[in-house]
């Protein structure tokens, strides 16, 4: 092999994984559902912590009730609404669609929360 | 101790008549203290008696009663703040039954359940079969509305009301008005009437005299205690203008387990305590849930409301007294005997 054979050959390599690199994360998301980030929002002393989570379409929120007193989620435009959660009880959530998600509780209407869509 | 128990009373009437009160004027008070003893003011010369002596209550009217309200008795919580809120609620109600006369009615400002449950309002029932009082009015507070609508509650307590369970009656010339505001609650919101119940107020005022005694009573306080708690009523203040006109009005409500009182006017109004647990005053916690405290205090921070109606007066005298009467420390929020003054 002359020297400018070796050169380009040993370019070529990091240039074909460089290339694979750069067309692989889409993909690869696209196929591996396990990736898709879920989110957890915990309720406690009458909030909801992250009051405001933003999560993929598709995404799964979780909603913990922490409190010792029970609560609700209801969002506000009736998209969705939970039956009464009481201490360690849970309520979940897909959002098959982007948008910007705001809810409360129904019990306590002070707390309010909005999860985001993207 | 009897002379701080006379300079706490005389306190009392300092303040009366720095709001304009006459403090002249009929007052009855009883006192819940481990002394039962029963003060009357007449004509300004207070006069004690101990309690037995008092059994034949020589000097009530006819047309003079009393009622209890009762409110947040919360059956089916179970956490530390009170592990036992059935056996609370039948202290309250062995103290209403101690009384020398039982009262003509019992009150209960809501919160009667912790989550609507049929077993949870059924034991409160049971319980309550127990009371020597037995015509109860209930109005609901927001723990009894969470199956839907508050259909279970209004299952139960809703005969005769209307909409989400809000209805009068009168008694002995006395004119009483349970209203929901726990019901169709808005994000961001405090309690709620609505426009419905709003007019149908109106409505039910429309055309009594002036001079009837008109006795308000819903689950969340009429007046803004701590919004950022939730604690008032996005639109009391219109319900408020259609009593205005009357001489003597009292509002009665819950929710905040602890004793809070103003007076306006020719309203006063009261919050009472629980039977259940208590809750911190406002701002003192990182918010408004169950507060624990030690064990042998918590009986003192949980309490029932005597209310007794003085016809000659048009007056109500509202004696709050804590389920634990011995010998208490400092009164803070929901301990000890507190007299309101009347509307007059």
């Amino acid at each position: 092999m002359t020297r400018t054979n070796v050169w380009v050959g040993s370019l070529a390599i990091p240039a074909m994984i460089a290339m694979l690199l750069l067309a692989g994360p889409s993909r690869v998301a696209a196929t591996d559902q396990s990736s898709t980030p879920n989110a957890e929002v915990k309720i406690d002393n009458f909030s909801f912590g992250p009051q405001t989570v933003t999560v993929p379409v598709g995404a799964t929120v979780t909603w913990v009730n922490h409190d010792d007193i029970p609560h609700t989620v209801v969002s506000t435009d009736g998209v969705f609404k939970s039956k009464v959660r009481d201490t360690d009880e849970k309520f979940s959530y897909t959002f098959t669609k982007a948008g910007i998600y705001s809810y409360f509780c129904s019990v306590h209407p002070k707390m309010t929360g909005q999860v985001v869509v993207q | 101790m009897r002379d701080k128990k006379q300079g706490l009373i005389d306190q009392k009437l300092q303040d009366l008549n720095n709001d304009g009160v006459d403090r002249r004027g009929f007052l009855k008070c009883m006192a819940w203290a481990g002394t039962g003893l029963v003060w009357t003011l007449n004509g300004g010369i207070p006069g004690s008696r101990a309690f037995a002596k008092t059994a034949e209550r020589s000097a009530a009217k006819d047309a003079d009663f009393t009622f209890v309200q009762i409110s947040d008795s919360h059956i089916g919580f179970n956490k530390p703040a009170n592990p036992d809120v059935t056996a609370t609620l039948q202290t309250a109600i062995s103290k209403i039954n101690a009384m020398p006369h039982p009262p003509d009615f019992i009150i209960h400002t809501g919160d009667l359940s912790q989550l609507s449950k049929p077993s949870e309002f059924d034991t409160l029932d049971q319980s309550l079969k127990g009371a020597s009082a037995k015509q109860i009015y209930f109005v609901p507070g927001e723990h009894d509305m969470l199956s839907d609508n508050g259909e279970q509650y209004l299952e139960r307590y809703g005969k005769g009301t209307k909409g989400t369970g809000y209805y009068s009656f009168d008694h002995k010339g006395v004119h009483f008005v349970g209203l929901v505001n726990v019901a169709n609650l808005k994000a961001g919101g405090m309690g709620s009437l609505g426009n419905e119940q709003l007019e149908w107020l109106e409505d039910d005022l429309k055309g009594r005299s002036a001079s009837t005694p008109i006795v308000l009573f819903a689950h969340i306080p009429l007046w803004t205690i701590y919004p950022d708690w939730g604690w008032g009523t996005d639109d009391s203040e219109q319900a408020l203008s259609y009593v205005k006109r009357f001489g003597s009005v009292t509002v009665l409500n819950g929710h905040i387990h602890q004793i809070m009182q103003k007076v306006e006017g020719k309203v006063s109004f009261h919050t009472a305590m629980s039977t259940a647990f208590p809750q911190p005053a406002p701002g003192t916690a990182p918010s408004a849930g169950p507060m624990k405290v030690p064990a042998d205090q918590l009986q003192r921070v949980l309490g029932i409301t005597d209310v007794n109606y003085v016809v000659s007066g048009h007056s109500l005298a509202i004696v709050d007294s804590p389920l634990d009467t011995s010998v208490s420390s400092a009164s803070e929020n929901g301990s000890g005997s507190s007299l309101l003054r009347l509307a007059r």
